[in-house]
């Protein structure tokens, strides 16, 4: 196992090269100027052509990627190009909302998902099992943006009970922590709720026409022990895989929740990154989202030997 | 030298530091009084001699202060310092009004004041015409300093004192010391508010605290001029990407001043009592096209008319705006509402006339050739005019192609000067702040020295030879005329076709009383009732 994980982090290596290529190439193909950005509306050619050399933007490209290349394997993500901020510290700063917002989001969204997707399987065909799946439809079919604008104005402006918008880290105390993330994290829970507790109902159900579960009734084990212990680890499989899908993309692509409850997460920075084409930004988030990628799946792997010993690397 | 630098900044630091810590612990007695602001942008350039962005700009108001100011009658009022002229109006004397302190605690000195002038001169688009005026920048104290210029110019005053954007700023000597090109790292002012460097995170959040030590003029506020009191502890920027939550929290009272509120979501505000609109920056903005004079068709100043007059402002400010009560139509290049407002071809910047419009087409024997018009579709500010603009010159006859891009992309195409058919454009349209475009050096788009001006690149010299008139006329009547012949010069020649102002409102709670009516956003004057 451990030569395989080992095995598999190596082989990130060549992964985030192509990553870190292809991105600095589609940035430079992409049209926008930094630098008219920085200066402004009112700038003259001649500013434009200052500040595009201080910033060494006016430079060939293989040499800007040279350049930005040897920071990288010291470690050195470069700097804004419209701030001056380090680019590590921007990301470390807009890593904590992000992550609280997955590991909430996520939380909540088993809790939810995987009862109910069992409990439509037990009850496979009948009306519990139909209002599982019509709230499964509606969960995929409603944008968080519209769950996110309704819980808002029911439970922020006409209940009170929940901040509109904004985030606070734990330095404020627990309570002002959590407070700001229920909203968000039910609207962005919404979609996965959905996502998850449907793969887990076809999972289950199709585990439970499997020998194994047959054999075991016929044993006379618990039906609930059948389901939790039998059906339920064995169906794991295609739900841990959703889950680490869906870990990935709250990490880098709630960019709608977070502008709708005002989250300053990676994928504001990202997306704010982009319309100001601060180069040095959207090359460090996309590299820190594509280890992500390559980090999860690699846990998601590791875990499929977990839930099913038939599994081996 | 670099040790002093670390040194300074960190008592600036640690000078935050405790006057933020002494706002908390004074809350024991009373609660510290905080504005949160919802700024239409979140700030990242914090250089506001570097940029000519607003929020930079208005960043700058916030923590520097300007030698002379503008009030709400366009007259240039003192501000840092109090000025005398010589008879022959060529050396001009600054000297620095009592209490001037930087925000690290050392005095403001006229040489801090001689060093941030030579940065501004050598970066701003007036100053750097002014610059050819001044023969020397001298020191004569440690409060006062001596311009002495070649030939009286009415520029030197009108650009110390200059709104937007980029005021003229004033910063330690060791910070203005840094090339206009490049961007400072420190940030310390003279102004009313000091900024807060740890609680800063660009693009999110600025914190700003009341400087303790301001000693404000005596006079009335009256936009950048006047005492600039100010009547809370702490003002917060905020940003947020979505203006419907920005409208939530302030119905939610989280916030309590949004800075721009689209057209669109004020219903949601107007019918709620605790809450006021108002348009603060009355003077708003105008927005307006511009044509390639290099290419084809509009090499021809008789097809450049011929657009023109086919395009009705109305209905260009129906589709950007929709609600008269924040738009007006407006024939002059200076902006109605400016000092040298004019109605010089009324009917023709204003009205339709198709008719008129198709018979110049004719007479100029336009031949079909495509006129690309760029469109961006991202920015709700800028992408109507461009449709309406569009469908006006086909109705006139013009072959028009709508160019769809995002508003970067026209950024870079504007200084594109290959021909339309290389990639090249023929119209876009803007918008801009009339408290920048009131005069001949302001307004970008009046400069007509060919490839040398901005995007359009239009050659008329008698443009040029009256800006350089302007300049060097001190007479205000003077000035006026001159601005106005310029004005009548740029319509006849298509320089840039206005089509109309706006003004975007900004909402606040009403807790906040005496807010300021500027057209920069400002903070000092404005109190807030818990």
């Amino acid at each position: 196992m451990l030569a395989y994980i080992a095995r598999r982090i190596v082989t990130t290596i060549p992964v985030v090269i192509m990553v870190a290529i292809v991105i600095f190439a589609l940035l430079r193909v992409t049209p926008g100027d930094p630098a008219a950005i920085i200066a402004g509306d009112d700038a003259s050619p001649a500013q434009l052509e200052n500040i595009r050399e201080q910033m060494g933007l006016n430079l060939p490209i293989h040499e800007q990627f040279l350049t930005w290349g040897g920071r990288l394997l010291h470690g050195d993500l470069g700097t804004s190009l419209l701030s001056g901020t380090a680019v590590m510290d921007l990301i470390a700063d807009r890593m904590g909302p992000t992550i609280a917002l997955a590991i909430s989001t996520m939380t909540f969204t088993l809790l939810i998902a995987i009862p109910i997707g069992v409990i439509a399987a037990w009850r496979h065909g009948k009306l519990t099992d139909r209002f599982v799946m019509i709230l499964s439809v509606l969960g995929f079919s409603i944008p968080t943006f519209v769950v996110g604008y309704l819980l808002i104005y029911f439970f922020s402006l006409k209940l009170g009970w929940f901040p509109v918008q904004g985030y606070r880290d734990l330095s404020h105390g627990f309570y002002e922590f959590a407070r700001r993330l229920v909203l968000p994290t039910i609207a962005l829970s919404s979609v996965y709720v959905a996502l998850i507790a449907r793969i887990t109902r076809s999972s289950v159900i199709e585990v439970m026409n499997e020998d194994f579960v047959r054999t075991a009734r016929a044993k006379g084990v618990k039906e609930s022990t059948v389901f939790l212990r039998h059906a339920l680890r064995n169906a794991a499989v295609p739900i841990v895989t959703i889950v680490g899908i869906g870990v990935a993309a709250l990490i880098g692509g709630v960019v709608v929740t977070e502008s709708v409850f005002n989250i300053p997460g990676l994928g504001r920075l990202v997306v704010e990154a982009v319309l100001a084409r601060d180069y040095p930004i959207i090359q460090g988030v996309i590299l820190l989202f594509s280890l992500t990628y390559i980090f999860i799946n690699l846990v998601v792997d590791v875990l499929y030997t977990v839930f099913d010993p038939r599994i081996t690397y | 030298m670099e040790y002093r630098n670390v040194s300074k900044s960190r008592r600036i630091a640690v000078l935050g530091s405790l006057f933020a810590a002494s706002v908390m612990s004074a809350s024991t007695a009373h609660a510290a009084t905080t504005v949160t602001a919802v700024m239409h942008a979140g700030l990242r350039v914090m250089d506001p001699v570097f940029s000519t962005a607003f929020l930079t700009r208005d960043h700058g108001y916030m923590i520097y202060d300007t030698l002379l100011g503008v009030d709400e009658k366009f007259e240039i009022r003192p501000q840092m310092a109090e000025w005398s002229v010589s008879d022959d109006n060529k050396t001009y004397t600054f000297t620095l009004r009592e209490g001037l302190a930087w925000h690290d605690g050392a005095a403001v000195t006229a040489e801090d004041c001689v060093a941030s002038l030579e940065r501004w001169l050598s970066v701003d688009s007036t100053g750097q015409v002014l610059r050819t005026f001044i023969e020397s920048i001298n020191a004569t104290g440690t409060d006062a300093f001596e311009i002495r210029l070649n030939q009286p110019t009415g520029l030197l005053l009108s650009g110390l004192a200059k709104l937007s954007s980029r005021p003229a700023f004033m910063m330690p000597k060791r910070i203005a010391a840094t090339p206009g090109s490049e961007a400072i790292t420190q940030f310390v002012g003279s102004g009313p508010f000091i900024f807060i460097q740890d609680e800063f995170r660009p693009g999110v959040k600025v914190v700003y605290a009341r400087n303790p030590d301001y000693r404000p003029r005596q006079e009335p506020a009256s936009w950048t001029a006047g005492g600039k009191v100010v009547n809370v502890d702490k003002v917060e920027w905020v940003a947020m990407p979505d203006a419907m939550t920005s409208v939530n929290a302030l119905l939610n009272d989280e916030v309590d001043f949004v800075q721009q509120v689209p057209l669109d979501l004020l219903p949601l505000l107007t019918s709620n009592d605790e809450i006021k609109v108002k348009a603060i920056d009355e003077l708003g903005n105008w927005t307006y096209f511009r044509f390639n004079h290099l290419h084809a068709p509009f090499d021809n100043p008789r097809l450049r008319q011929a657009a023109m007059l086919a395009v009705d402002q109305k209905q260009v400010l129906q589709a950007l705006v929709g609600n008269p009560e924040y738009s007006r139509t407006c024939a002059t290049t200076f902006g109605c509402g400016n000092p040298y407002e004019s109605d010089y071809r009324h009917d023709d910047v204003v009205e339709p006339q198709l008719e008129k419009a198709k018979s110049l087409l004719k007479e100029a024997g336009y031949d079909n050739t495509p006129v690309v018009v760029l469109h961006p579709t991202d920015m709700a500010t800028v992408s109507p005019q461009p449709v309406v603009v569009a469908d006006a010159l086909r109705k006139a006859g013009f072959n028009v192609q709508l160019k769809t891009m995002d508003w970067q992309s026209v950024i870079m195409q504007q200084g594109n000067q290959a021909a339309p058919a290389d990639g090249g454009w023929n119209i876009f349209a803007t918008y801009s702040t009339l408290a920048t475009s009131g005069d001949p050096f302001g307004n970008t788009t009046i400069a007509s020295n060919g490839k040398k001006a901005w995007a359009g690149w239009p050659d008329v010299p008698e443009i040029e030879s009256l800006r350089k008139e302007f300049a060097l006329a001190t007479d205000s009547e003077k000035r006026k005329s001159i601005a106005l012949k310029i004005n009548e010069l740029a319509i006849d020649n298509g320089v840039v076709v206005p089509l109309g102002q706006f003004t975007i409102p900004a909402a606040y709670r009403s807790s906040l009383s005496n807010v300021p009516h500027s057209p920069v956003t400002v903070f000092w004057s404005m109190s807030k009732n818990d």
